[in-house]
């Protein structure tokens, strides 16, 4: 069946190069037969691909470790569900998995384009048909998913233990859906560039795929934070590491797009500005997808150093001198049609908004390439690390939370001071408010940034909740229906509104969860033996039992051997909650003659935190087994006397199944003999407030995100044109 | 048994891939009306966008965020721009229009 994956890849290359050319060709001698052909071609991509993806899925399914895809990161013990996601995890598998979802997004995109923008699409088909083709290279020549080996080894290396966590198991799709469905704003803001129809047209048919992209992305990077604070044993969500950079400055982008798109829409404004945010953001989501893949920064989540660095700077610079040039070339039908009416619009806010977020951006993009840079201008790598990151993102930041409180309560268009005045009274009472109240309970002097988000986040809760309530009360006078009825046909009714406002919301809480739990964090890193206690902010942490247990690993990683501790903990005596921390150890590869019981351990040992979490608090903890440091990885390997005197117990003259059985039944003892006596280990133990805000704030985000991307009803709009035309019609009569 | 799955998959994405992008020549559609369709697509997004402009600025209005004045002068614009996209609409649709639907 690899044959025919790879008759499939090769097949997919053609058809993405056919279509380029039909749809040129049909584009440039006006022949609608040869554009159909072209747009076609993107489904027999999609089509092909997915074909492609069921041979590699099947193959992961059923351990054919022939291919080398599979061998590398899978293997026997590796449970099912992780060895179904296994296939992106490797390089070559998260490309095929890039381009096929590109191909899922660009059908979609042609099939609802189908008679319609006639002039753009074949331009827009030949550049998803060109990244199309570009990743079909990839996988061609530079980093086959269906290579193999002769004869098959028997046993995989597995799943790196890392990535076996249940937010990892979407996270990829997530991020890569995110950055596959800007594609499709791009590819119609060339061809709209190209034709030189620069109305808003294409961005109406395109701008749910931008607030997809844009939600998935933001899925994807809330479930890395996830990962991160489950799964990396450092106790936080964020470290400005450049692979989350690189998801995140997409996001930002398009976050700016998102906003300033309304003007243009409403007003014939920012054409300019829009065109470079949507050029710009899907130029940074491949340099996203090229910093995981070059090496050329130092990433735990990358994929190493490899050879598609070269390809991949050649497709960004493509993308970006085209950018520019059509921008440039085309600047004067890209000109204005309106100014700016008030400083008090909704539009300047967007403006004010957009500046932030760009902004930040450029911020977030020189401190993650600032090692490149630095080398590149002194001949010294240098990096820049959170606290730089911190300096500047935070104060952007603040006025970012604080924005999405006045946006939504200033007008579109004119805005006088007293209607502003009248609409701010209240978020500016929440905002005094809660300085009053944080005054009380906070230190003022030593964090007067979290103290001035928190008063944002109060301005933006009552800005936002003011509006339902106004907007509520409205329809509730002109509509005679019940409050819950009202609030949702409220709703239902303008969906882009209000589920902007609640993403806003959202992210003011999300915000709140950000700063409280990095401001008044308390952590210890420590050695305890059993019985010792410590104190982590007002909780005491007593270390009250050893935990162990071999191959029925208690998290279903498929670890080996997992050794953990039980810890109580109370505050002012009083019972709060159990820790159950632990390590899992993974076998090496392969496993060594004469050295049975420790190859079976001496692989990957990969955290699992015990945690305690409430809308309060999180209380966390994770536990190192002291033991001898191990060359190889750095891996802490307890008991090691023992498990090099069980070693010297298994005869090496047995066959493979008894050695095992012999092994795991010695590895059994040890474990024992460690729950029994168990040494000193090490514990990193934190309290940290308000971190599942964090996650909340993350579920309304998608809520509202939603909401404002779901369609309205057909029979809605229906009835909302019906209306406006006789409204319409009854103005034409004046005229 | 593997291969002669293998072989047949290979033939039905040949012959699928080939049926699809033959499609449009073998069909030979003409589409005379196609820049007109275009060009009333556009009008129609254009009239609905402007549509919604318009409930925005009454949802502003209602919700205290707009002075009735300003409501009024705001309205006037839009449905003035409105009337003009519908009338860009009915001069397609006029036999001045060359337009063959």
């Amino acid at each position: 069946m690899a044959f025919a994956g790879r008759v499939a890849l090769v097949l997919a290359l053609v058809v993405s190069v056919y279509g380029i050319v039909a749809a040129l060709y049909g584009a440039r001698h006006g022949r609608r037969d040869w554009v159909d052909s072209g747009r076609r071609s993107i489904y027999c991509l999609a089509a092909i691909l997915t074909v492609a993806m069921a041979i590699l899925e099947v193959a992961f399914i059923r351990n054919d470790f022939s291919y080398n895809t599979v061998a590398n990161t899978s293997s026997t013990t590796t449970p099912l569900l992780y060895r179904a996601a296994a296939l992106w995890s490797s390089q070559e598998g998260s490309l095929l998995l890039w381009v096929w979802l590109l191909s899922i997004w660009a059908s979609v995109a042609t099939f609802i384009t189908r008679n319609r923008l006639r002039d753009i699409v074949p331009y827009a088909s030949s550049v998803l048909l060109g990244f199309g083709a570009f990743f079909t290279t990839l996988l061609v020549f530079f980093d086959s998913p269906f290579a193999q080996t002769h004869p098959a080894p028997v046993n995989g290396a597995g799943l790196d233990p890392l990535l076996r966590n249940p937010s990892m198991l979407i996270h990829p799709p997530m991020l890569y859906s995110g950055y596959t469905f800007f594609t499709i704003p791009f590819a119609f803001a060339v061809g709209a560039l190209v034709v030189r129809r620069v109305d808003a047209d294409w961005i109406r048919v395109t701008r749910r795929f931008a607030l997809a992209s844009w939600l998935f992305l933001g899925i994807g990077i809330l479930l890395g934070a996830r990962w991160s604070y489950y799964e990396l044993g450092w106790g936080g969500y964020w470290g400005w590491d450049p692979v989350e950079n690189a998801a995140l400055m997409p996001w930002l982008i398009s976050t700016a797009f998102l906003h300033s798109v309304m003007i243009q829409e409403k007003r014939g404004m920012l054409k300019i500005w829009n065109a470079s945010l949507v050029l710009g953001a899907s130029t940074l989501a491949i340099v996203g997808t090229f910093l995981v893949r070059s090496g050329v920064l130092n990433s735990i989540h990358a994929f190493g150093a490899s050879t598609l660095g070269i390809p991949f700077v050649a497709l960004i610079a493509a993308m970006t001198g085209g950018s520019i040039y059509l921008v440039v070339s085309r600047r004067e039908v890209l000109r204005s049609e309106h100014t700016l009416d008030s400083l008090f619009s909704r539009e300047a806010a967007f403006l004010l908004n957009n500046v932030v977020l760009v902004g930040l951006c450029f911020v977030i993009f020189w401190g993650t390439f600032f090692p490149l840079i630095s080398k590149a201008v002194t001949g010294t790598s240098a990096a820049v690390g959170p606290p730089w990151f911190d300096r500047y993102t935070v104060p952007l930041a603040l006025i970012l939370v604080l924005l999405s409180g006045v946006g939504p309560a200033i007008a579109w268009r004119r805005g006088s001071l007293a209607n502003i005045r009248r609409s701010f009274l209240l978020p500016l009472l929440a905002a005094a408010a809660m300085a009053i109240a944080a005054y009380t309970v906070v230190p003022i002097s030593s964090s007067i940034g979290v103290v001035v988000l928190f008063c944002a986040a109060a301005f933006v809760f009552a800005s936002v909740g003011q509006e339902f309530w106004r907007g509520w009360r409205v329809r509730r006078a002109t509509a005679s229906e019940s409050p819950p009825v009202a609030l949702a046909s409220m709703v239902r009714r303008n969906r882009r509104r209000y589920g902007g406002y609640i993403v806003h919301l959202g992210i003011a809480v999300l915000f709140i969860g950000v700063a409280a739990s990095a401001t008044f964090e308390h952590e210890q890193t420590l050695s305890l033996q059993r019985g010792q206690s410590v104190r982590v902010g007002a909780y005491t942490m007593k270390y009250v039992k050893a935990t162990g247990s071999v191959v029925t690993d208690p998290n279903h990683t498929g670890a080996t051997m997992t050794l953990g501790a039980v810890l109580r903990v109370t505050r002012d005596g009083r019972y709060v909650g159990t820790l159950r921390p632990s390590a899992g150890y993974f076998p090496a590869s392969p496993i060594v003659p004469g050295l049975v019981v420790a190859s079976l351990i001496s692989g990957d040992a990969v955290d699992q935190i015990g945690l305690k979490s409430s809308w309060r608090r999180d209380l966390w903890a994770a536990i190192k087994p002291l033991g001898t440091t191990l060359p190889a990885n750095g891996t802490q390997l307890p008991e090691e006397s023992l498990v090099n005197r069980a070693d010297g117990l298994v005869p090496t003259s047995e066959s493979g199944p008894d050695q095992l059985s012999l092994a795991y039944y010695l590895l059994r003892a040890i474990v024992a003999h460690y729950v029994a006596y168990p040494p000193p280990a090490s514990f990193t133990l934190i309290a940290s407030p308000l971190v599942m805000w964090i996650w909340i704030g993350g579920l309304i985000v998608l809520l509202g995100g939603l909401t404002a991307i779901w369609p309205a009803p057909s029979a809605l709009r229906g009835r909302v044109r019906a209306r406006y035309l006789a409204r319409v019609a009854q103005e034409l009569g004046r005229a | 048994m593997t291969a002669l799955i293998a072989a047949l998959l290979i033939a039905a994405l040949l012959t699928f891939v080939l049926w699809a992008l033959s499609a449009p020549f073998r069909a030979r559609r003409s589409d005379p009306a196609a820049g007109d369709s275009d060009a009333r697509r556009a009008l129609e997004s254009a009239k609905e966008a402007k549509y919604a402009e318009i409930r925005d600025n009454e949802t502003d209005h209602r919700t205290g965020k707009l002075s009735d004045d300003d409501f009024r002068a705001l309205d006037r614009q839009l449905r003035a721009e409105a009337v003009e996209i519908l009338r860009e609409l009915d001069e397609l649709d006029s036999p001045d229009s060359g337009a063959t639907v």
